[in-house]
């Protein structure tokens, strides 16, 4: 089985917000609602790099770990959805969550939150029917068997979406090829003796 | 013969040449790729490094192209709080309650029921007035509802989303959310007129270090000196007056969300309410034992605002020392319900 992942390569990414426009308009998320978002580091400096961030349907997501009333789970193929019929709007996923993903409406009196929105790697979630699903959560692209569209609309194809171990794939050959000195994943699976493509792994505890 | 020969040499230098052409190519791209390497270093994003990090979990020199967001790149106290509220506040919670539960069952099983040792008089002093009384069992109705529904949003998911389903279980999350949601404000207004009310009884004196030192007659077999209320009531109060304000001022920032608090600001305040409120509940069940099946006479000072003279004398004897000439004789027509509290005279505690 597939595990669904997305990866942003801040060496492509020129803060388009292609993806976050996409994304919008793939799922008609509601107003003030906005799955995506692209966060610039040192913005106007020479070391400026931007990166887009939503949900990254983490392995051992914190979100599924603190729900008090299992809104949220994972589906095989990695993808953390949620369902809206569940949720109470407590926030507790949004304490939680590494990437501020999880996102609340606030229309409600008394400052209610009302229910959880957050990005669904365009794969939908629990409906009664096709439409219901749309109108809760946006476009189901994984079962028309498409990627999300943030990813694929990617003008620099700096945000890929897909298998973990193929979108891995694509980035170690893009470190491979610019010969970056720290910033490349190894492999998802690190099993065997060490070899050479292990020492262009990513490793934040070495430090320059 | 001779132009083969001639034919033949121009072909080896033509292989040569083609040789040659082809490796000075190959060389060349080799080269080519090695600067274009090099060019790529020198313009790439810098290496990620200790100061990146930090800058990613601080959100300093840092946009974001969100609406009104002031989420940094990484949240890295999610992971902190996760771990202090799955892995020690709830499997302690539950012990801190399970516990107090099983301690109180045994205790009554062992020892049992407190009874009063001396016959009833059937005289009756005003120990709660009808104010007090009101205030009690709102606060008390409250707060069993608030502990349930904050018990259910805790642990529900393990017991009850197996045992209903789906369907119901998200109805009775969303009533329990609700509940206390709303509940919760209108507890934490009357919890502070409570507390002030009976302020001024709970005041403590050298008579509860005494009642604590006797363990509150659990230690030998006299009774321990008290005035109204015991140094156990008043620790009660003093609980509810610190670690109760405490869950109310918690809950209250993760109620109204809307003020613009920050996300490790509810995480603190989640961490916060659930101590306070589970150490709470695990107390109030010694609260409930004690006013109820534990000790004879008890419940009827709270429900019919009278006690027995012989439960003052022996429970709260300074106390009865003050108001024994006001104790009155019930009309056993009017029995249960009290109306001797209109003929009370004026200036009873209360």
């Amino acid at each position: 089985m597939a595990t669904m992942k997305f990866m942003c390569d801040a060496e492509r990414c020129i803060e388009c917000n292609g993806c976050v426009t996409a994304c919008k308009n793939a799922n008609e998320v509601e107003w003030g609602i906005q799955r995506r978002r692209v966060v610039t580091l040192n913005d106007g400096e020479p070391t400026e790099v931007s990166i887009s961030v939503a949900c990254m349907h983490c392995d051992d997501a914190p979100c599924i770990a603190v729900c008090p009333t299992e809104t949220l789970f994972k589906r095989d193929d990695g993808i953390v959805l949620h369902d809206k019929d569940m949720c109470i709007g407590c926030g507790y996923c949004l304490y939680a969550c590494p990437f501020g993903a999880p996102q609340f409406p606030g229309t409600e009196a008394f400052g209610e939150r009302g229910k959880m929105d957050k990005c669904t790697f365009c794969a939908g979630g629990p409906a009664d029917s096709k439409e219901e699903e749309y109108e809760k959560y946006g476009a189901n692209r994984i079962d028309e068997g498409k990627l999300p569209l943030c990813a694929e609309m990617c003008s620099t194809k700096a945000l890929i979406a897909g298998d973990a171990q193929t979108v891995a794939d694509i980035f170690r050959k893009r470190v491979v090829q610019r010969g970056h000195k720290d910033g490349a994943w190894s492999s998802t699976q690190r099993v065997g003796p060490q070899t050479s493509m292990d020492n262009l792994a990513f490793d934040a505890t070495r430090q320059e | 013969m001779l132009t083969h020969n001639a034919c033949l040499a121009l072909g080896r230098r033509l292989t040569l040449l083609l040789l040659l052409v082809t490796s000075l190519l190959l060389a060349g791209q080799a080269l080519a790729q090695s600067a274009g390497t090099e060019g790529e270093l020198a313009t790439a994003v810098p290496p990620v490094d200790a100061e990146i990090w930090r800058q990613v979990k601080s959100g300093e020199n840092f946009i974001d192209t969100r609406h009104d967001s002031t989420y940094n790149l990484v949240n890295p106290s999610g992971e902190t709080w996760r771990q202090i509220r799955n892995r020690w506040v709830s499997p302690f919670g539950l012990i801190a309650v399970g516990g107090m539960a099983a301690l109180i069952l045994m205790f009554y099983l062992i020892v049992g029921r407190k009874d009063l040792q001396e016959p009833r008089s059937g005289r009756k002093l005003l120990r709660w007035s009808t104010l007090e009384r009101a205030l009690h069992w709102t606060v008390a109705t409250l707060f069993v509802v608030l502990a349930l529904t904050g018990l259910n949003l805790l642990y529900g998911k393990f017991v009850f989303n197996p045992l209903l389903g789906d369907a119901v279980w998200a109805a009775m999350m969303s009533g329990t959310k609700l509940l206390h949601n709303y509940l919760g404000p209108i507890f934490g207004f009357l919890l502070i007129v409570i507390l002030a009310k009976f302020l001024k009884k709970n005041i403590p004196d050298k008579t509860d270090w005494e009642w604590f030192k006797k363990g509150g007659g659990l230690i030998g077999k006299e009774h321990v000196d008290a005035h109204f209320a015991n140094g156990g009531e008043k620790a009660w109060f003093w609980l509810l007056a610190t670690a109760g304000v405490l869950v109310i001022a918690s809950g209250l920032v993760m109620d109204f969300p809307n003020y613009g608090q920050s996300r490790d600001t509810m995480q603190w305040a989640n961490v916060i309410h659930s101590l306070g409120a589970l150490a709470l509940t695990a107390v109030s069940l010694g609260h409930i034992y004690i006013g109820t099946i534990g000790t004879e006479g008890a419940l009827e000072g709270m429900t019919t605002g009278y006690v027995d003279e012989t439960w003052a004398k022996e429970h709260h004897n300074l106390w009865y020392e003050e108001v024994k000439d006001q104790a009155v004789t019930p009309d056993p027509s009017t029995e249960g319900h009290h109306k001797g509290q209109a003929t009370h005279p004026p200036g009873t505690p209360g």
